[in-house]
């Protein structure tokens, strides 16, 4: 077994793909000037959230995102053992590598933490209700951001209002603005997601120093929640289902066109009534993308309609049928409660049930940002940032900046600034601006590149692995270990004997036919009864989880968000396998084993 | 009340009846209500043998046999308590009763598939003054008897056995009247296991009461039990019912019953195994999650963790073949306590948690 993985100075650039630096922040690639610190360090493969080469913009939004973890470790509730998670972009894919704190700075660090954290966990609830509101106001403030297109002429009330500033100047401003959010949004989103995962950790560990071979699943269930935000776009997709059976107006779903589905509707008053519905539905919950959340090119059901109509119309079928479509909740809450008392009734002694209540009380009360952050961030405030990036492509190719609109996400962050400059300038000035005919022909050399790095496979990890992999959030959401790292090291080919090593995510054993797919855009191709293998799934995957026996992903621990999914639909599930993608082809028959992690290839 | 019937089977012994089946019985009843499968059978009642009695009237001949006998003169015992048991085992079977007890036999028959199907025939006394009127061993039983006619023979040698020289002198110096004592007897299947093992309802290794740690090896336990087979081994959440180990171990020994000389009973005898059962495992997961709630359900039926014997029953139909022959206290881990140490300060056990992190440590704490 080897002792290191590669250098990432030994990686090759892929063909096509030469000068890929370019794309990304100067201080976002490994480089010689850090090469020290970078070649001693070591770095995983983010799948989970990146798990495809990123395009210039969108790797602006995973710098923030990951500084912004890093910050509240490091300096708002000093987490005594554990600094940030350093990030490099490495041929466009994303390596993180934990910072563990100075062993001298540890013990230092503690009251500091008591204070901050207890404050609070002392305070959690009220908090959360603050957090809503907060981020609800600041999509609202997102959604106002204006990107129209600079006028001919200003208009007269810029002149009688006495303003003294225009629109160039609103535009320049906007665009900051925007930048801003990004941030204050992932400010946001770490403000109790590290202690949240802390508080479980904790109860975690209780639970294996009381009994060494409970399984990681259990203990999930125990705190899992059962109302959970993520699985409300797909409980209004199964309410639609419903409502379109029992109002007579199902016939119209015949998988035409959302537009003709639309226009046969609105012909009636019970079509009509169906379409309010929607449209009560949609804002925010189909806000919902068929990805990770962090790439423009991901879908987003509101603006790619076909997808949750898809997923309604075959909804309808299962209504006709008389299946009942309801989660079903109140069994889901027993069998919480059943594995709770089961367990506690185990313990030795009254302590130690006073102890386990405890920890599972703040467990329990910190759960619910974990499980539900991300549909606000993620799914919905990402979908009004792409969008209104796209209003701002509209304008660049409106001044020709641009041959398409998406092309504005090709600009780094921090380029755009220049870029509206140069666009300001020349409406300001009524000169030619440099724009036009410099960025398409520089566009298309990034997007001949980007796809060059596409088709890339980066390796799950660089450099140096620790002793032990102690970083609570690389354990928890990564699901990065000490036995993965091994496995890793001693399986650089992928399977031995056509078995692969995961986590045991979601319980169940299954046989059947293998489903391999890369990427949202497949979904349509699974076919009832198969294994769905793919480099991570999404919580908006939820409705083809009725046609699917179970799922393997390349990428993802016990608390990513396609286990806690997984593990709410009762579908057996492999996570974190690292080859399953590479090494299984669609067809192949497959033994998934959720209760210890193996997946096996029986052909 | 119900009037009792002249046989039941174990799975249906209703506590009414626990007064005519005698201890024996009566436990073999209250395990298979419980949910821990017995080796099937059925007890013939206590009122098979009363109206046995009374349709022989013999009672006055016997009461003559052993009035003022002197318990010390052994051979005068010995020769008294033989003529009652020629006696007894002279008693006619009343006609309603045989045909139940014919009926209940080809039943079991039909249930093992096998014809004549071997069955133990054990004594279950009872009385009014004391509900298991004898002492271990006092009566007897009979193993592998095969075929209704040796079963009609054997449980009237079971009503004999109130006569051993033993039981005579005990019920004398407890001053019973043998006229009180009565003697139901218990039919029950051979058990021929596919395979066995033990089943400990917390895992041995570390005292972990969530696990259920399950021994096994192919044919009979003895194997497993005395150590002269490495049995596979396998360790079963007991909330979550989930497989957390499995050990398959190459198993080239196992105890099989041996058929014996003509007019013997079979034996059990340690033979090898051929290649292709070695590392083959002996029970597959459905069996090991039914042994597994098996054990857990014993466990709590008994109120504390429990050390069980268990097989497989060839005989038997899938889905109903596994059945408990022990169940023992487990007595290692259960002495001790086994407290988990933590903080009850939330915030600073938080810390301790991240500071120590369970990924560094090496297995849990256990005091």
């Amino acid at each position: 077994m080897a002792d290191r993985f590669a250098s990432p100075f030994e990686i090759e650039t892929p063909d096509g793909a030469e000068g890929w630096q370019s794309l990304y922040s100067y201080s976002a690639v490994f480089s010689e000037e850090r090469r020290d610190y970078e070649d001693g360090g070591f770095w995983f493969h983010d799948g989970v959230h990146w798990s495809e080469a990123l395009t210039p913009w969108d790797a602006g939004v995973f710098e923030v995102a990951i500084a912004s973890l890093g910050q509240y470790n490091t300096r708002h509730y000093l987490v005594p053992p554990a600094y940030g998670v350093d990030f490099r972009l490495l041929n466009g894919y994303v390596f993180l590598s934990p910072v563990p704190a100075p062993e001298a700075d540890i013990e230092g660090r503690v009251p500091h933490f008591i204070e901050r954290a207890g404050f609070y966990f002392a305070n959690w609830d009220r908090l959360y209700d603050d957090w809503l509101v907060k981020v609800r106001s600041l999509v609202q403030q997102m959604s106002e951001l204006d990107f129209s297109p600079l006028p001919e002429m200003e208009d007269m009330d810029v002149i009688t209002s006495g303003a003294g500033r225009g629109s160039g100047d609103r535009l320049l401003s906007t665009y900051h603005r925007l930048l801003d959010s990004v941030v204050t949004l992932w400010q946001h989103h770490f403000e109790f997601l590290n202690l949240g995962y802390a508080a479980y950790l904790d109860f975690f560990g209780f639970c294996k120093a009381a009994f060494p071979s409970i399984p990681d699943l259990a203990i999930a269930k125990m705190v899992a929640g059962v109302d959970v935000d993520l699985f409300k776009p797909d409980d209004h997709l199964k309410s639609l289902a419903r409502l379109a059976v029992s109002s007579g107006v199902d016939e119209r779903f015949d998988g035409g066109s959302p537009e003709d589905v639309w226009a046969k509707l609105a012909t009636d008053e019970p079509g009509q009534a169906w379409i309010a519905e929607w449209d009560k539905a949609a804002e925010p919950w189909f806000n919902f993308s068929t990805g990770s959340g962090f790439y423009h090119s991901d879908k987003i059901w509101i603006q790619n309609v076909e997808v949750p109509l898809g997923y309604i119309t075959d909804y309808i079928v299962k209504v006709r049928e008389g299946v009942d479509l309801n989660r079903p909740v109140a069994a889901l809450h027993k069998e919480r409660d059943r594995v709770v008392s089961e367990y506690r009734e185990l313990l030795d002694s009254d302590e130690d049930r006073e102890v386990f209540d405890a920890k599972l009380g703040l467990s329990r009360t910190v759960f619910p940002y974990v499980e539900n952050h991300n549909f606000y961030v993620e799914h919905w405030a990402h979908s009004v940032i792409w969008r209104k990036m796209r209003e701002l492509g509209g304008v660049l190719k409106g001044a020709g900046f641009l041959v398409e609109v998406d092309d504005v996400f090709m600009f780094r962050r921090s380029e755009l600034t220049d870029v509206l400059f140069d666009l300001y300038a020349g409406w300001a000035v009524g000169a030619p601006s440099r724009g036009p005919a410099y960025w398409p022909k520089e566009i298309e050399r990034r997007h001949a590149v980007h796809e060059a790095l596409k088709g890339w496979s980066a390796p799950p990890a660089l450099g140096v692995p620790p002793e032990v992999v102690t970083e609570p959030f690389t354990v928890m959401l990564w699901g990065i270990t000490s036995d993965s790292v091994s496995a890793w090291l001693s399986s650089g080919d992928g399977a031995e004997d056509g078995v692969l090593s995961g986590f045991a995510a979601s319980p169940g054993l299954v046989e059947g036919p293998a489903r391999v797919i890369s990427s949202a855009d497949q979904i349509g191709e699974i076919q009832d009864g198969e294994i769905l293998v793919a480099p991570l799934t999404a919580p908006s995957w939820a409705p083809v989880f009725g046609k699917i026996k179970a799922t393997v992903t390349d990428v993802g621990g016990m608390m990513s968000h396609a286990a806690i999914v997984c593990r709410e639909y009762g579908l057996p599930a492999v996570t974190g396998t690292a080859f399953g993608t590479k090494t299984i082809t669609t067809g192949q028959m497959l033994r998934v084993d959720g209760n210890t992690g193996k997946v096996t290839i029986l052909d | 009340m119900t009037e009792c019937p002249s046989a039941i089977a174990f799975g249906a012994l209703a506590s009414e009846f626990h007064a005519q089946v005698g201890g024996k019985c009566a436990s073999l009843g209250v395990m298979s209500q419980a949910g821990l499968p017995v080796p099937p059978g059925f007890a013939v009642t206590t009122r098979v043998f009363t109206d046995a009695r009374a349709a022989a009237d013999t009672m006055s001949q016997i009461k003559d046999l052993l009035a003022d006998l002197d318990s010390s003169d052994n051979v005068a015992l010995a020769r008294a308590a033989s003529r009652t048991r020629d006696l007894i085992r002279s008693w006619e079977l009343p006609e309603e009763h045989e045909r139940v007890i014919r009926e209940m036999y080809a039943d079991l028959c039909t249930l093992c598939g096998v014809d004549d199907v071997p069955v133990a025939v054990r004594s279950s006394a009872t009385s009014e003054d004391s509900p298991d009127a004898s002492f271990a061993g006092e009566h007897d039983t009979y193993l592998w008897v095969c075929g209704i006619e040796e079963v009609l023979e054997k449980i009237r040698a079971c009503w004999a056995s109130l006569y051993t020289d033993r039981a005579i002198v005990y019920r004398h110096e407890m001053g019973y009247d043998h006229a009180d004592v009565d003697m139901a007897v218990a039919v029950q299947k051979m058990v021929r296991p596919r395979t066995a093992g033990v089943a400990f309802t917390l895992d041995p290794s570390n005292g972990d009461r969530s696990g259920i740690c399950i021994d096994a090896a192919w044919g009979f336990g003895e194997g497993v039990v005395s150590g002269d087979v490495t049995p596979d081994n396998f360790l079963v959440d007991k909330v979550m019912w989930s497989i957390n180990r499995r050990i398959i171990s190459p198993k080239t020994h196992a105890h099989l019953l041996t058929d014996g000389a003509p007019g013997t009973h079979p034996t059990v005898e340690r033979i090898e195994l051929p290649e292709d059962q070695v590392l083959a495992p002996s029970l597959n997961d459905e069996e090991v999650l039914a042994i597994a709630r098996l054990a857990r359900t014993a466990e709590k039926h008994y109120g504390f963790a429990q050390d069980i014997e268990w097989a497989v029953d060839d005989d038997l139909p899938p889905g109903s073949d596994i059945v408990l022959l022990q169940a023992r206290p487990e007595t290692v881990w259960s002495k001790k306590r086994h407290t988990v140490s933590a903080k009850t300060d939330l915030v600073s056990s938080i810390v301790d948690t991240l500071v120590n992190p369970l990924y560094s440590r090496k297995g849990a704490q256990t005091a």
